[in-house]
């Protein structure tokens, strides 16, 4: 038993099939990288996790608990923290500030009213965020306004806000497209060191397949919203029909 | 001091000194001296400079940090003074629970609105609330409610006023106007020193005090937790959802603390003059407190309170300049030319005050965008980079 269980999932656009009997379980601890062309469904497979689309068929559990109709937010809450293929920050907040909110979110729940309670009686609050800050090597910047940040750094800061809420699930949505090849590899080692050092699971979905190499334990490689293959990275290099149905295309 | 960090203290010292002097600071001109005019430290209008305040504080609270523009304000301006009306009409003219059901009332009108209109963002948002509000005045001005449970609610366009058959159950002896457990509101010290003469009234006093706990409630918010969310949901609603909050609740608790804070404001209009109207509630009066809030610098602490102020003084004091007032000042100019002047200002003045509203409020959108309040901004910084030349080219000759 995987701690995400994806069974029998169908998701229809009008006349498109965007995913068919799409079945994956991912491993606890483990880093599961979903791969496929362009269109091939992914995206929309992710959607279906975190409450954004709800499958028209099929059956989505995560750590034994249905989050078919869940909020987002609820979502979150169960454990399941994702990350979006264009960063999405407070940009009008300053560093600092969005991670306060990933830490009030993880403390209090999705609501609680503390219009009055006083920023400096939050000390656990604030160590926290700085800490986090300090760990990614941010907290120069603490007090920066987030949207002036290089594309690098939001995504840094969004995967520093996800991580601070000790989620047991990781979603990303290819992390470092449209990223320069040092912020890539930044952003590589620093997942690398998130996967060594917690106890976290890890999907990914990316195009670039040093990445996928670099971390993935098992891939999935997802064609016309359908699962073509599931192996170890390794079977997944030499495969044929993988060739064919993405590298070949890619080429 | 009381959980503020230093610039907010200041600030909030600040306000409570414009607070406390204003019956000065608005009467600065001599009596008899022809700017006189000019001065507005007379009871009705500082009363309404606080009570703006408020509603323009509360507003704030919502438009500011969520970035939801309410469009249908008023309303609850409107609910808390008929709800203030009719406590003195049943009890007595004591306002403490006219005040109280006033900021209640409010409240509930407003969980019911929010509830509804927060189901959309943006310009829908908007759109629901100003047909909340419209309604909600066609009711009020028909006694809609009223007519259907066979008594009279709202009295319809004549407005809701005390008659002396009203049942006020505690009046006994008491006062027969507005009070505070006896201390009338239209009590007033008057003070000449020399040409001056300064008014302290009471009612004026207690709308200024309402408005510096107000004010200091809107700083603890803005600086709480809440308030962080609060702006989280005007920054990026998608990352919010997906870090696990519900913005629903706290935009709407944002709502409904908004609109308690203009039945505060309703409350006490009626509370100075116990009448309730349904224009009150028109959409115009939505619209001023829009203005006031983006005009003093929506988002900031202050600008609201300058944003009301502001418009309050414009409009009590720039439309009585009448024709007669303008040939006076331009009496010095040869007449041709008196006649122009007075032509020209003539289209600024009087009735045409909503013009001058209208430029004043284009050139501070165009020109600071972040209204009076970045204006003053900009004043200190260059006020400070002169003092800071200066202090620069004493030194070099030093060296
Ligand atoms: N909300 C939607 N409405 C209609 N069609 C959609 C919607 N979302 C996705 N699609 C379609 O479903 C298919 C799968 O899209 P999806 O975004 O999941 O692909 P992807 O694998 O993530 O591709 P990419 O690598 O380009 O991100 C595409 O043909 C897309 O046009
Ligand atoms: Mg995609």
């Amino acid at each position: 038993m995987g701690i995400l269980e994806v069974k029998n999932v169908n998701k229809r656009f009008g006349g498109l099939q965007a995913l068919g009997d799409v079945n994956l379980s991912v491993k606890e601890n483990s880093c599961h990288a979903i791969i496929g062309p362009n269109g091939a469904g992914k995206s929309t497979l992710l959607n279906c996790f975190v409450g954004k689309l709800i499958p028209d068929t099929g059956s989505v559990m995560f750590d034994g608990q249905s989050v078919l109709g869940r909020t987002p937010y609820e979502i979150n809450q169960m454990g399941i923290s994702r990350v979006f293929q264009t960063p999405e920050i407070f940009g009008d907040l300053t560093v600092l500030e969005n991670m306060l909110i990933a830490c009030f979110a993880k403390r209090d729940g999705a609501f609680r009213m503390h219009a009055v309670e006083n920023m400096h009686n939050e000390r656990d609050i604030v160590e926290k965020a700085e800490h986090m800050l300090e760990e990614m090597g941010m907290i120069d910047q603490k007090d920066d306004h987030s949207a002036s940040m290089s594309r690098g750094n939001k995504r840094r800061l969004e995967i520093a806000m996800c991580l601070s809420q000790d989620p047991r699930l990781l979603l990303l949505d290819e992390p470092t497209a449209g990223m320069a090849r040092a912020d890539t590899n930044n952003t590589i080692d620093l997942l690398k060191q998130i996967k060594d050092e917690r106890d976290i699971t890890i999907a990914i979905i990316e195009h670039d397949m040093h990445v996928v190499f670099s971390l993935a334990d098992r891939i999935t490689v997802l064609a016309q919203g359908t699962p073509l293959v599931e192996d170890d990275p390794e079977n997944i290099k030499g495969n044929p029909k993988v060739r064919e149905a993405y590298l070949g295309e890619a080429a | 001091m009381l959980g503020l960090n230093k610039k907010d203290t200041s600030l909030l010292m600040f306000v409570v000194a414009l607070s406390l002097f204003a019956p000065i600071i608005l009467n600065i001109f001599p009596k008899d001296s022809g700017f006189a005019f000019f001065n507005g430290g007379y009871p009705d209008l500082m009363q309404r400079f606080a009570i703006f305040g408020i509603f323009a504080i509360g507003f704030n609270i919502l438009f500011g940090l969520t970035g939801y523009l309410s469009f249908g304000h008023a309303a609850f301006l409107g609910v808390g003074s008929y709800a203030a009306v009719w406590m003195f009409k049943l009890l007595n003219y004591n306002i403490l629970p006219a005040l109280i059901l006033s900021v209640v009332v409010a409240g509930l009108v407003s969980v019911v609105i929010g509830w509804i209109s927060l189901r959309r963002s943006g310009i829908y948002f908007s759109i629901l609330t100003l047909a909340f509000a419209q309604m909600m005045y066609a009711i009020a001005y028909s006694d809609l409610f009223g007519r259907w449970m066979g008594i009279t609610l709202t009295n319809g366009e004549t407005g809701l006023q005390i008659y002396n058959n009203d049942p006020q159950i505690l009046l006994g002896n008491g006062p027969t106007s507005p009070h505070l457990f006896g201390l009338e509101m239209g009590a007033r010290k008057v003070l000449s020193i020399g040409p001056w003469e300064f008014v302290f009234p009471v009612g004026y006093y207690l709308c200024a005090i309402l408005l510096i706990l107000s004010f200091y409630l809107s700083i603890r918010i803005f600086r709480s937790p809440f308030g962080l969310m609060l702006r989280a949901i005007k920054s990026n609603q998608t990352r919010m959802s997906y870090t696990g909050l519900n913005s629903k609740p706290y935009t709407l608790a944002a709502f409904v603390i908004s609109g308690m804070y203009a039945g505060l404001a309703g409350g006490l209009l009626a509370a100075m003059d116990p009448l309730a109207g349904a224009e009150r509630m028109y959409w115009t009066e939505s619209g001023a407190v829009v203005i006031m809030t983006i005009l003093g610098g929506v988002g900031t602490l202050i600008g609201p309170i300058l944003g009301a102020g502001t418009i309050k003084y414009m409009e009590n004091i720039i439309s009585k300049m009448n024709e007669k007032l303008l040939h006076d000042w331009f009496s010095f100019l040869p007449e041709s030319l008196e006649y122009a002047m007075v032509w020209l200002a003539s289209w600024f003045t009087g009735e045409g005050w909503h013009m001058t509203q209208g430029v004043l409020f284009m050139l501070v959108i165009i020109f600071l965008p972040g209204g009076l309040v970045q204006g003053g901004q900009k004043l200190a910084s260059r006020f400070r980079r002169n003092k800071a030349d200066d202090t620069a080219t004493n030194a070099t000759p030093a060296e």
